[in-house]
Protein backbone atom coordinates (compact mmCIF):
# COMPACT_ATOMS: atom_id res chain seq x y z
CA UNK A 1 0.00 0.00 0.00
CA UNK A 2 1.17 3.55 -0.71
CA UNK A 3 2.16 6.00 1.98
CA UNK A 4 -0.09 9.03 1.86
CA UNK A 5 1.84 10.96 4.50
CA UNK A 6 5.64 10.84 4.54
CA UNK A 7 7.59 12.67 7.25
CA UNK A 8 11.38 12.59 7.14
CA UNK A 9 13.62 14.16 9.78
CA UNK A 10 11.07 16.82 10.68
CA UNK A 11 12.33 19.40 13.17
CA UNK A 12 10.53 22.46 14.51
CA UNK A 13 12.16 24.93 16.86
CA UNK A 14 10.57 27.90 18.62
CA UNK A 15 13.61 29.94 19.64
CA UNK A 16 15.68 27.62 21.82
CA UNK A 17 12.83 25.21 22.39
CA UNK A 18 12.69 22.17 20.12
CA UNK A 19 9.05 21.14 19.88
CA UNK A 20 9.60 18.44 17.27
CA UNK A 21 13.02 16.82 17.05
CA UNK A 22 14.08 14.95 13.93
CA UNK A 23 10.84 13.01 13.62
CA UNK A 24 10.23 10.45 10.86
CA UNK A 25 7.13 8.35 10.19
CA UNK A 26 4.87 7.24 7.36
CA UNK A 27 1.13 6.83 7.19
CA UNK A 28 -0.35 4.23 4.85
CA UNK A 29 -3.16 5.26 2.57
CA UNK A 30 -6.56 4.19 3.92
CA UNK A 31 -5.41 3.52 7.45
CA UNK A 32 -6.61 4.90 10.77
CA UNK A 33 -3.48 6.30 12.32
CA UNK A 34 -3.26 7.26 16.01
CA UNK A 35 -0.62 9.80 16.90
CA UNK A 36 -0.24 9.50 20.65
CA UNK A 37 1.84 11.32 23.23
CA UNK A 38 1.66 13.13 26.57
CA UNK A 39 0.83 16.83 26.80
CA UNK A 40 3.37 19.03 25.07
CA UNK A 41 4.94 16.09 23.22
CA UNK A 42 4.72 17.83 19.85
CA UNK A 43 1.52 16.34 18.44
CA UNK A 44 -0.31 19.55 17.64
CA UNK A 45 2.85 21.21 16.33
CA UNK A 46 3.34 18.28 13.94
CA UNK A 47 -0.26 18.52 12.76
CA UNK A 48 0.09 22.27 12.24
CA UNK A 49 3.14 21.69 10.07
CA UNK A 50 1.44 18.92 8.07
CA UNK A 51 -1.57 21.17 7.48
CA UNK A 52 0.44 24.23 6.28
CA UNK A 53 -0.26 26.37 9.37
CA UNK A 54 3.39 26.35 10.46
CA UNK A 55 6.59 26.07 8.49
CA UNK A 56 9.05 23.42 9.63
CA UNK A 57 12.57 24.39 10.69
CA UNK A 58 13.90 21.47 8.63
CA UNK A 59 12.82 18.14 7.22
CA UNK A 60 11.02 16.66 4.24
CA UNK A 61 7.27 16.24 4.01
CA UNK A 62 4.82 14.77 1.56
CA UNK A 63 1.06 14.96 1.96
CA UNK A 64 -0.76 13.04 -0.76
CA UNK A 65 2.35 13.54 -2.89
CA UNK A 66 2.61 17.30 -2.22
CA UNK A 67 5.07 19.36 -0.21
CA UNK A 68 3.11 21.45 2.34
CA UNK A 69 5.74 24.19 2.25
CA UNK A 70 6.00 24.63 -1.52
CA UNK A 71 2.67 23.30 -2.73
CA UNK A 72 0.39 24.76 -0.10
CA UNK A 73 -2.71 24.88 -2.25
CA UNK A 74 -2.46 21.27 -3.50
CA UNK A 75 -1.76 20.11 0.05
CA UNK A 76 -4.78 21.99 1.41
CA UNK A 77 -6.99 20.39 -1.23
CA UNK A 78 -5.99 16.95 0.07
CA UNK A 79 -7.12 17.14 3.67
CA UNK A 80 -9.80 18.17 6.12
CA UNK A 81 -9.16 18.98 9.75
CA UNK A 82 -10.82 19.21 13.13
CA UNK A 83 -8.64 21.39 15.32
CA UNK A 84 -7.90 20.79 18.96
CA UNK A 85 -8.88 24.32 20.01
CA UNK A 86 -12.01 26.15 18.86
CA UNK A 87 -12.13 27.51 15.32
CA UNK A 88 -15.80 28.42 14.95
CA UNK A 89 -17.14 31.89 14.30
CA UNK A 90 -19.11 32.52 17.47
CA UNK A 91 -21.01 35.46 16.01
CA UNK A 92 -22.54 33.23 13.35
CA UNK A 93 -25.18 30.53 13.76
CA UNK A 94 -24.39 26.82 13.57
CA UNK A 95 -25.89 26.68 10.10
CA UNK A 96 -23.94 29.70 8.89
CA UNK A 97 -20.70 28.15 10.11
CA UNK A 98 -21.51 25.02 8.15
CA UNK A 99 -22.49 27.00 5.07
CA UNK A 100 -19.29 29.05 5.13
CA UNK A 101 -17.20 25.91 5.44
CA UNK A 102 -18.98 24.14 2.61
CA UNK A 103 -18.31 27.09 0.31
CA UNK A 104 -14.65 27.40 1.35
CA UNK A 105 -14.13 23.68 0.78
CA UNK A 106 -16.00 23.56 -2.50
CA UNK A 107 -18.79 21.17 -1.52
CA UNK A 108 -20.90 21.11 -4.73
CA UNK A 109 -23.94 23.37 -4.52
CA UNK A 110 -26.33 20.55 -5.42
CA UNK A 111 -25.51 18.46 -2.36
CA UNK A 112 -24.55 21.27 0.02
CA UNK A 113 -27.83 21.71 1.91
CA UNK A 114 -28.46 18.00 2.11
CA UNK A 115 -24.98 17.38 3.49
CA UNK A 116 -25.26 20.17 6.07
CA UNK A 117 -28.61 18.83 7.27
CA UNK A 118 -27.25 15.29 7.38
CA UNK A 119 -24.20 16.27 9.44
CA UNK A 120 -26.09 18.56 11.83
CA UNK A 121 -28.59 15.75 12.44
CA UNK A 122 -25.70 13.36 12.93
CA UNK A 123 -24.33 15.40 15.85
CA UNK A 124 -27.86 16.21 17.02
CA UNK A 125 -27.62 19.94 16.51
CA UNK A 126 -30.21 20.27 13.75
CA UNK A 127 -32.76 21.72 16.21
CA UNK A 128 -30.23 24.37 17.14
CA UNK A 129 -29.11 25.20 13.64
CA UNK A 130 -30.21 28.84 13.90
CA UNK A 131 -28.68 29.45 17.32
CA UNK A 132 -25.55 31.51 17.63
CA UNK A 133 -22.48 29.45 18.41
CA UNK A 134 -21.63 31.77 21.30
CA UNK A 135 -24.64 30.37 23.16
CA UNK A 136 -23.45 26.76 22.77
CA UNK A 137 -21.91 24.65 25.53
CA UNK A 138 -18.38 23.27 25.15
CA UNK A 139 -19.64 19.86 24.09
CA UNK A 140 -22.02 21.32 21.52
CA UNK A 141 -19.24 23.40 19.99
CA UNK A 142 -17.07 20.32 19.80
CA UNK A 143 -19.81 18.40 18.02
CA UNK A 144 -20.34 21.24 15.61
CA UNK A 145 -16.61 21.35 14.83
CA UNK A 146 -16.67 17.64 14.05
CA UNK A 147 -19.79 17.94 11.90
CA UNK A 148 -18.14 20.79 10.01
CA UNK A 149 -14.92 18.84 9.52
CA UNK A 150 -16.88 15.98 7.98
CA UNK A 151 -18.85 18.15 5.54
CA UNK A 152 -16.49 17.42 2.70
CA UNK A 153 -14.76 14.13 2.11
CA UNK A 154 -11.04 14.73 1.57
CA UNK A 155 -8.33 12.10 1.09
CA UNK A 156 -6.93 12.64 4.57
CA UNK A 157 -8.77 13.70 7.69
CA UNK A 158 -6.75 15.20 10.55
CA UNK A 159 -8.50 15.04 13.92
CA UNK A 160 -6.65 16.68 16.78
CA UNK A 161 -8.24 15.30 19.95
CA UNK A 162 -11.64 15.24 18.28
CA UNK A 163 -13.53 13.60 21.14
CA UNK A 164 -12.09 15.70 23.95
CA UNK A 165 -14.80 16.50 26.49
CA UNK A 166 -17.48 14.37 24.85
CA UNK A 167 -19.43 11.66 26.66
CA UNK A 168 -18.86 7.96 25.78
CA UNK A 169 -22.13 7.78 23.83
CA UNK A 170 -21.15 10.64 21.54
CA UNK A 171 -17.59 9.34 21.17
CA UNK A 172 -18.87 5.95 20.16
CA UNK A 173 -21.33 7.45 17.74
CA UNK A 174 -18.65 9.56 16.09
CA UNK A 175 -16.09 6.78 15.85
CA UNK A 176 -18.60 4.43 14.24
CA UNK A 177 -19.20 7.06 11.62
CA UNK A 178 -15.49 7.66 11.09
CA UNK A 179 -14.74 3.95 10.75
CA UNK A 180 -17.53 3.65 8.25
CA UNK A 181 -16.17 6.61 6.31
CA UNK A 182 -12.70 5.08 6.37
CA UNK A 183 -14.02 1.77 5.03
CA UNK A 184 -16.43 3.09 2.41
CA UNK A 185 -14.44 5.99 0.97
CA UNK A 186 -10.93 4.84 1.89
CA UNK A 187 -10.29 8.13 3.69
CA UNK A 188 -7.08 8.09 5.70
CA UNK A 189 -7.69 9.19 9.27
CA UNK A 190 -4.87 10.75 11.28
CA UNK A 191 -5.89 11.48 14.85
CA UNK A 192 -4.53 12.30 18.28
CA UNK A 193 -6.21 11.48 21.56
CA UNK A 194 -5.56 11.07 25.26
CA UNK A 195 -8.13 8.28 25.46
CA UNK A 196 -5.72 5.44 24.76
CA UNK A 197 -8.48 2.82 24.88
CA UNK A 198 -10.14 4.72 22.05
CA UNK A 199 -6.95 4.45 19.99
CA UNK A 200 -6.66 0.76 20.81
CA UNK A 201 -10.19 0.18 19.57
CA UNK A 202 -10.03 2.04 16.26
CA UNK A 203 -6.41 2.57 15.21
CA UNK A 204 -4.76 0.28 12.70
CA UNK A 205 -1.40 2.00 13.14
CA UNK A 206 0.05 3.92 16.06
CA UNK A 207 3.01 6.22 16.56
CA UNK A 208 3.98 7.47 20.02
CA UNK A 209 5.77 10.78 20.36
CA UNK A 210 7.39 12.06 23.54
CA UNK A 211 9.45 15.21 24.06
CA UNK A 212 9.41 15.78 20.32
CA UNK A 213 10.84 12.33 19.52
CA UNK A 214 9.05 9.28 18.12
CA UNK A 215 9.56 6.57 20.74
CA UNK A 216 7.66 3.74 19.05
CA UNK A 217 5.51 2.95 16.06
CA UNK A 218 3.61 -0.04 14.73
CA UNK A 219 0.20 -1.68 15.04
CA UNK A 220 -1.38 -1.72 18.52
CA UNK A 221 -0.53 -5.43 18.77
CA UNK A 222 3.10 -4.88 17.84
CA UNK A 223 3.45 -2.20 20.51
CA UNK A 224 1.89 -4.43 23.14
CA UNK A 225 4.21 -7.29 22.21
CA UNK A 226 7.22 -5.04 22.27
CA UNK A 227 6.46 -3.82 25.78
CA UNK A 228 5.04 -7.17 26.97
CA UNK A 229 1.76 -5.56 28.03
CA UNK A 230 -1.84 -6.55 27.40
CA UNK A 231 -3.31 -3.10 26.99
CA UNK A 232 -2.21 -0.25 24.76
CA UNK A 233 -2.54 2.14 27.69
CA UNK A 234 0.08 0.17 29.62
CA UNK A 235 2.31 0.02 26.57
CA UNK A 236 1.93 3.78 26.28
CA UNK A 237 2.86 4.36 29.92
CA UNK A 238 5.78 1.97 29.62
CA UNK A 239 7.13 3.86 26.64
CA UNK A 240 6.58 7.39 27.86
CA UNK A 241 7.05 6.97 31.62
CA UNK A 242 4.67 7.90 34.38
CA UNK A 243 5.85 11.40 35.07
CA UNK A 244 3.17 14.05 34.67
CA UNK A 245 4.00 16.50 31.89
CA UNK A 246 2.81 19.80 33.15
CA UNK A 247 6.24 21.37 32.70
CA UNK A 248 6.54 20.60 29.02
CA UNK A 249 3.07 21.85 28.29
CA UNK A 250 3.86 25.03 30.20
CA UNK A 251 7.06 25.64 28.31
CA UNK A 252 5.29 26.27 25.05
CA UNK A 253 2.69 28.46 26.70
CA UNK A 254 5.40 30.55 28.32
CA UNK A 255 7.20 30.81 25.06
CA UNK A 256 4.04 31.97 23.34
CA UNK A 257 3.51 34.60 25.99
CA UNK A 258 7.05 35.81 25.74
CA UNK A 259 6.87 36.31 22.01
CA UNK A 260 7.11 39.92 20.98
CA UNK A 261 4.29 42.11 19.79
CA UNK A 262 5.41 41.67 16.21
CA UNK A 263 6.00 38.08 15.29
CA UNK A 264 8.29 38.89 12.41
CA UNK B 1 -16.62 34.39 -6.80
CA UNK B 2 -18.82 32.61 -4.29
CA UNK B 3 -15.89 32.44 -1.89
CA UNK B 4 -15.41 36.21 -1.99
CA UNK B 5 -19.16 36.66 -1.57
CA UNK B 6 -19.49 34.39 1.48
CA UNK B 7 -16.54 36.06 3.25
CA UNK B 8 -17.95 39.49 2.38
CA UNK B 9 -21.32 38.43 3.77
CA UNK B 10 -19.68 37.22 6.98
CA UNK B 11 -18.21 40.68 7.65
CA UNK B 12 -21.58 42.32 7.04
CA UNK B 13 -23.45 39.92 9.29
CA UNK B 14 -20.97 40.43 12.08
CA UNK B 15 -21.34 44.19 11.75
CA UNK B 16 -25.11 44.46 11.54
CA UNK B 17 -25.58 42.05 14.42
CA UNK B 18 -23.52 44.19 16.71
CA UNK B 19 -25.75 47.19 17.36
CA UNK B 20 -23.46 48.49 20.08
CA UNK B 21 -20.61 48.60 17.59
CA UNK B 22 -22.64 50.63 15.07
CA UNK B 23 -23.78 53.14 17.66
CA UNK B 24 -20.46 53.20 19.50
CA UNK B 25 -18.47 54.05 16.42
CA UNK B 26 -20.81 56.98 15.66
CA UNK B 27 -19.91 58.69 18.91
CA UNK B 28 -16.53 59.99 17.90
CA UNK B 29 -17.44 61.48 14.50
CA UNK B 30 -20.53 63.03 16.04
CA UNK B 31 -18.47 64.67 18.77
CA UNK B 32 -15.95 66.01 16.26
CA UNK B 33 -18.67 67.33 13.99
CA UNK B 34 -20.50 69.17 16.75
CA UNK B 35 -17.56 70.32 18.90
CA UNK B 36 -15.34 71.49 16.05
CA UNK B 37 -18.15 72.47 13.73
CA UNK B 38 -19.87 74.80 16.16
CA UNK B 39 -16.76 75.60 18.22
CA UNK B 40 -14.65 76.93 15.35
CA UNK B 41 -17.55 77.95 13.14
CA UNK B 42 -17.48 81.66 13.93
CA UNK B 43 -13.68 81.99 13.80
CA UNK B 44 -13.67 80.26 10.41
CA UNK B 45 -16.38 82.61 9.21
CA UNK B 46 -14.48 85.67 10.44
CA UNK B 47 -11.37 84.46 8.60
CA UNK B 48 -13.44 84.81 5.47
CA UNK B 49 -13.51 81.11 4.64
CA UNK B 50 -17.27 80.67 4.79
CA UNK B 51 -19.29 77.99 6.54
CA UNK B 52 -17.12 75.64 8.62
CA UNK B 53 -19.67 72.78 8.90
CA UNK B 54 -19.76 72.81 5.12
CA UNK B 55 -15.98 72.38 5.02
CA UNK B 56 -15.75 69.98 7.96
CA UNK B 57 -18.48 67.42 7.16
CA UNK B 58 -16.62 65.64 4.30
CA UNK B 59 -13.57 65.40 6.56
CA UNK B 60 -15.60 63.82 9.36
CA UNK B 61 -17.26 61.41 6.93
CA UNK B 62 -13.79 60.36 5.79
CA UNK B 63 -12.69 60.05 9.39
CA UNK B 64 -15.49 57.66 10.29
CA UNK B 65 -14.66 55.59 7.21
CA UNK B 66 -10.97 55.59 8.15
CA UNK B 67 -11.59 54.30 11.67
CA UNK B 68 -14.22 51.72 10.75
CA UNK B 69 -12.07 50.45 7.89
CA UNK B 70 -8.92 50.04 9.97
CA UNK B 71 -10.92 48.33 12.73
CA UNK B 72 -12.51 45.96 10.22
CA UNK B 73 -9.10 45.11 8.85
CA UNK B 74 -7.80 44.33 12.31
CA UNK B 75 -10.62 41.86 12.92
CA UNK B 76 -8.03 39.33 11.79
CA UNK B 77 -6.47 39.62 15.23
CA UNK B 78 -9.78 38.69 16.84
CA UNK B 79 -10.15 35.80 14.46
CA UNK B 80 -6.67 34.73 15.44
CA UNK B 81 -7.53 34.84 19.14
CA UNK B 82 -10.90 33.15 18.78
CA UNK B 83 -9.44 30.53 16.47
CA UNK B 84 -11.60 31.15 13.41
CA UNK B 85 -8.59 32.29 11.38
CA UNK B 86 -7.26 28.70 11.24
CA UNK B 87 -10.45 27.67 9.49
CA UNK B 88 -9.81 30.08 6.62
CA UNK B 89 -6.05 29.54 6.57
CA UNK B 90 -6.23 25.81 5.85
CA UNK B 91 -9.02 26.15 3.28
CA UNK B 92 -8.00 25.22 -0.26
CA UNK B 93 -8.70 28.72 -1.46
CA UNK B 94 -6.35 31.33 -2.91
CA UNK B 95 -5.16 33.86 -0.34
CA UNK B 96 -6.08 36.71 -2.67
CA UNK B 97 -9.73 35.60 -2.66
CA UNK B 98 -9.76 35.48 1.14
CA UNK B 99 -8.14 38.90 1.24
CA UNK B 100 -10.62 40.30 -1.30
CA UNK B 101 -13.66 38.91 0.52
CA UNK B 102 -12.56 40.21 3.88
CA UNK B 103 -11.43 43.58 2.55
CA UNK B 104 -14.56 44.22 0.50
CA UNK B 105 -16.70 43.18 3.47
CA UNK B 106 -14.87 45.53 5.82
CA UNK B 107 -14.96 48.31 3.24
CA UNK B 108 -18.70 47.94 2.69
CA UNK B 109 -19.24 48.29 6.41
CA UNK B 110 -17.02 51.37 6.48
CA UNK B 111 -18.86 53.03 3.58
CA UNK B 112 -22.14 52.33 5.32
CA UNK B 113 -20.81 53.99 8.45
CA UNK B 114 -19.71 56.97 6.34
CA UNK B 115 -23.20 57.26 4.87
CA UNK B 116 -24.73 57.37 8.35
CA UNK B 117 -22.40 60.24 9.25
CA UNK B 118 -23.32 61.99 5.99
CA UNK B 119 -26.99 61.81 6.92
CA UNK B 120 -26.28 63.03 10.46
CA UNK B 121 -24.24 65.95 9.15
CA UNK B 122 -27.24 67.01 7.02
CA UNK B 123 -29.10 67.51 10.28
CA UNK B 124 -26.17 69.53 11.63
CA UNK B 125 -26.61 71.96 8.75
CA UNK B 126 -24.46 70.45 6.00
CA UNK B 127 -25.75 71.00 2.46
CA UNK B 128 -24.74 68.89 -0.52
CA UNK B 129 -23.96 71.40 -3.26
CA UNK B 130 -24.20 69.13 -6.23
CA UNK B 131 -26.49 66.10 -5.96
CA UNK B 132 -25.43 64.89 -9.41
CA UNK B 133 -21.97 64.27 -7.96
CA UNK B 134 -23.25 61.91 -5.24
CA UNK B 135 -22.01 58.87 -7.14
CA UNK B 136 -18.54 60.39 -7.35
CA UNK B 137 -18.68 60.99 -3.62
CA UNK B 138 -19.63 57.35 -3.13
CA UNK B 139 -16.70 56.28 -5.31
CA UNK B 140 -14.24 58.20 -3.14
CA UNK B 141 -15.83 56.86 0.02
CA UNK B 142 -15.37 53.35 -1.35
CA UNK B 143 -11.74 54.05 -2.30
CA UNK B 144 -10.93 55.35 1.19
CA UNK B 145 -12.72 52.36 2.71
CA UNK B 146 -10.94 49.70 0.63
CA UNK B 147 -7.56 51.39 1.04
CA UNK B 148 -7.68 51.52 4.82
CA UNK B 149 -9.32 48.11 5.29
CA UNK B 150 -6.46 46.64 3.28
CA UNK B 151 -4.00 48.62 5.39
CA UNK B 152 -5.64 47.36 8.58
CA UNK B 153 -5.51 43.78 7.31
CA UNK B 154 -1.85 44.11 6.36
CA UNK B 155 -0.94 45.51 9.78
CA UNK B 156 -3.08 42.96 11.64
CA UNK B 157 -1.36 40.13 9.78
CA UNK B 158 1.94 40.96 11.46
CA UNK B 159 0.49 41.82 14.88
CA UNK B 160 0.48 39.13 17.52
CA UNK B 161 -2.35 40.48 19.68
CA UNK B 162 -4.47 43.51 20.49
CA UNK B 163 -1.75 45.06 22.64
CA UNK B 164 0.09 46.35 19.60
CA UNK B 165 -3.10 47.93 18.42
CA UNK B 166 -2.92 51.05 20.56
CA UNK B 167 0.42 51.77 18.93
CA UNK B 168 -1.19 51.73 15.51
CA UNK B 169 -4.00 54.03 16.58
CA UNK B 170 -1.73 56.63 18.18
CA UNK B 171 1.15 56.60 15.76
CA UNK B 172 -0.56 55.91 12.47
CA UNK B 173 -4.30 56.43 12.40
CA UNK B 174 -4.47 59.62 14.49
CA UNK B 175 -1.68 61.36 12.53
CA UNK B 176 -3.28 60.21 9.26
CA UNK B 177 -6.49 61.86 10.35
CA UNK B 178 -5.15 65.09 11.87
CA UNK B 179 -2.70 65.77 9.06
CA UNK B 180 -5.09 65.07 6.21
CA UNK B 181 -6.89 68.36 5.84
CA UNK B 182 -10.01 66.89 7.42
CA UNK B 183 -10.13 69.74 9.92
CA UNK B 184 -8.33 72.60 8.14
CA UNK B 185 -7.67 73.71 4.54
CA UNK B 186 -4.33 72.46 3.22
CA UNK B 187 -3.46 75.56 1.18
CA UNK B 188 -0.97 77.94 2.72
CA UNK B 189 0.38 75.54 5.36
CA UNK B 190 3.92 75.70 6.80
CA UNK B 191 6.30 73.72 4.60
CA UNK B 192 6.76 70.60 6.78
CA UNK B 193 3.05 70.15 7.38
CA UNK B 194 2.35 70.75 3.69
CA UNK B 195 4.79 67.99 2.73
CA UNK B 196 3.27 65.57 5.25
CA UNK B 197 -0.26 66.18 4.01
CA UNK B 198 0.92 65.61 0.45
CA UNK B 199 2.18 62.12 1.27
CA UNK B 200 -0.89 61.30 3.35
CA UNK B 201 -3.25 59.16 1.25
CA UNK B 202 -6.27 60.24 3.31
CA UNK B 203 -5.73 63.83 2.11
CA UNK B 204 -6.48 62.69 -1.44
CA UNK B 205 -9.59 60.85 -0.32
CA UNK B 206 -10.90 63.88 1.54
CA UNK B 207 -10.03 66.11 -1.39
CA UNK B 208 -12.06 63.90 -3.74
CA UNK B 209 -14.93 63.78 -1.31
CA UNK B 210 -14.91 67.56 -0.90
CA UNK B 211 -14.77 68.06 -4.63
CA UNK B 212 -17.82 65.86 -5.08
CA UNK B 213 -19.85 67.20 -2.17
CA UNK B 214 -19.00 70.91 -1.97
CA UNK B 215 -17.16 71.72 -5.20
CA UNK B 216 -13.91 72.66 -3.52
CA UNK B 217 -10.64 70.91 -4.32
CA UNK B 218 -6.92 71.11 -3.87
CA UNK B 219 -5.44 68.30 -5.99
CA UNK B 220 -8.22 67.59 -8.50
CA UNK B 221 -10.23 64.42 -9.20
CA UNK B 222 -7.71 62.80 -11.55
CA UNK B 223 -4.81 63.05 -9.11
CA UNK B 224 -7.00 61.92 -6.21
CA UNK B 225 -8.29 58.93 -8.14
CA UNK B 226 -4.90 57.85 -9.44
CA UNK B 227 -3.19 58.14 -6.05
CA UNK B 228 -5.93 56.24 -4.21
CA UNK B 229 -6.43 53.66 -6.95
CA UNK B 230 -2.78 52.72 -7.20
CA UNK B 231 -2.38 52.59 -3.42
CA UNK B 232 -5.39 50.28 -3.18
CA UNK B 233 -3.74 47.85 -5.61
CA UNK B 234 -0.36 48.04 -3.85
CA UNK B 235 -1.87 47.49 -0.41
CA UNK B 236 -4.02 44.59 -1.60
CA UNK B 237 -0.92 42.87 -2.93
CA UNK B 238 1.09 43.56 0.24
CA UNK B 239 -1.88 42.50 2.36
CA UNK B 240 -2.32 39.17 0.55
CA UNK B 241 1.40 38.54 0.84
CA UNK B 242 1.48 39.19 4.59
CA UNK B 243 -1.74 37.23 5.08
CA UNK B 244 -0.15 34.31 3.28
CA UNK B 245 2.78 34.46 5.67
CA UNK B 246 0.70 34.21 8.85
CA UNK B 247 1.77 31.28 11.03
CA UNK B 248 -0.26 30.10 13.97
Amino acid sequence: MENIIIVKNLTKKFGNFTAVDNVSFDVREGTIFAFLGPNGAGKTTTIKILTTLLNPTSGELKINGHDPVKEEHETRSSFGIVFQDPSLDEELTAYENMKLHSVLYGVPKAIREKRIEEMLKFVELWDRKNSFVKHFSGGMKRRLEIARGLLHHPKILFLDEPTLGLDPQTRNHIWNYLQDLNKKENITIFFTTHYIEEAEKVAKDVAIIDNGIIVAQGTPDELKQKTKTSMLEDAFLNLTGRKIREEEAGAIDHLRMRRRVFHR
Amino acid sequence: MEIIYILWLRQLKRYFRSKSRIIGSLGQPLLFLLAFGFGFGSIYQKAGEGNYIQFLAPGIIAMSILFTAVFSGTEIIWDKQFGFLKETLVAPVSRLKIMLGRTLGGATVAVFQGLIVLVISLFAGFKIQNTSMLLTALLFMALIAVLFTALGTAIASVLEDMQGFQLIINFLIMPLFFLSGALFPIDGLPKTIAVITRINPLAYGIDGLRGALINSMHFGFTTDFLVLGSLVIILMVIGSYLFDKIQI
